[in-house]
């Protein structure tokens, strides 16, 4: 009975198992440039990281402002309560 | 600082960064302008939920009037003017180089573009009336008509057309439910959550100001009479 179920299987996968690596294969060899384009080089030559930083800078920069505005107008409100 | 604050920072920042390092689909025509989701639509999401805090604000003003509730009215449609014209303008950028125009006549952009206008004649209300209390109460009730004509124009009208170059069809006027996966999403919705709360903190500290500004007109006055 064991056996049996063991013969299916095997012969199930062998069926099975050249049409995965098949179909693996097809995927791999598809053509990359019958995809959409995308910036692919930017992200191979690290560039990326360029436009990443600067804008992390630039919204530190906002951000750091807005902080520093939200403390000066606390220094107004207590300024205000204890005039 | 509270602590929302410090969410606001950490959530725009986690947005531009994985906004740009973050995986999207390959897809044709937009390509890597699909990034613009984590800009552009927040903006949206962020000028409805302010709006409708200045509507509930100047609701409120109506039911027991004070100049506190006006402030927080007005600051906060300042701000979702603000959210909804960077909307406008992104938006219009992204058209021009995925559709191939600055602006058609689209459903979902004129209903934005009416809103906007409609919002800003609320400003310019405000300008034209010089009497504090005239002003706040003739605004809290235009604010009203602006926000129960922005609905239809933003989420019913899109829902009722026929065609639309946008994205979005036959649900949600923004974007289809099929037009985000799942790693999207992971950076989509605390894009959503942060620039909406940064609208709100650049509100907090309007109205805070403008509070400060009173008590101290107040205090003056008392010290005149």
């Amino acid at each position: 009975m064991k056996n049996k179920k063991n013969n299916w299987l095997s012969r199930a996968m062998a069926l099975l198992l050249p049409l995965l690596l098949l179909g693996g294969a097809a995927l791999a060899q598809a053509p990359a440039a019958a995809e959409p384009e995308m910036a692919d080089a930017l992200r191979a030559s690290g560039k990326i990281y360029v436009v990443v930083l600067v804008l992390v800078i630039i919204v530190t920069g906002l951000l750091v402002y807005l902080v520093r505005l939200d403390g000066k107008v606390s220094r107004l409100e207590r300024d205000a309560e204890n005039r | 600082m509270k602590w929302w604050k410090y969410l606001t920072i950490a959530l725009l920042l986690y947005t531009v960064v994985m906004g740009f390092l973050g995986h999207v689909p390959r897809l044709a025509i937009l390509n890597e302008t699909e990034r613009n989701l984590y800009f552009h639509v927040p903006m949206w999401f962020g000028m409805t939920i302010i709006l409708l805090a200045s509507v509930i604000n100047s609701i409120r003003y109506l039911r027991t009037p004070s100049s506190r509730l006006d402030i927080l009215a007005h600051e906060s449609a300042k701000t979702g003017i603000l959210l909804g014209v960077l909307g406008l303008l992104t938006g219009s950028l992204w058209a021009r180089y995925t559709w191939g125009t600055w602006w058609t006549t689209d459903v979902k952009l004129n209903g934005a573009a009416v809103t906007m206008l409609i919002y800003a004649a609320y400003l310019v209300l405000r300008g034209s009336v010089s009497d504090e209390q005239q002003r706040a109460r003739l605004s809290a009730i235009y604010n009203i008509f602006a926000f129960s004509a922005a609905i239809p124009l933003l989420f019913i009208m899109p829902r009722l057309a026929e065609a639309s170059l946008h994205p979005g069809m036959g649900g949600n006027p923004g974007f289809s439910k099929y037009d985000l996966d799942s790693a999207m999403r992971l950076v989509f919705y605390p894009a959503v959550i942060g620039w909406t709360l940064l609208g709100v903190w650049i509100t907090e500290v309007a109205c805070r100001l403008a509070f400060v500004q009173e008590k101290i007109y107040e205090k003056q006055e008392k010290q005149l009479a």
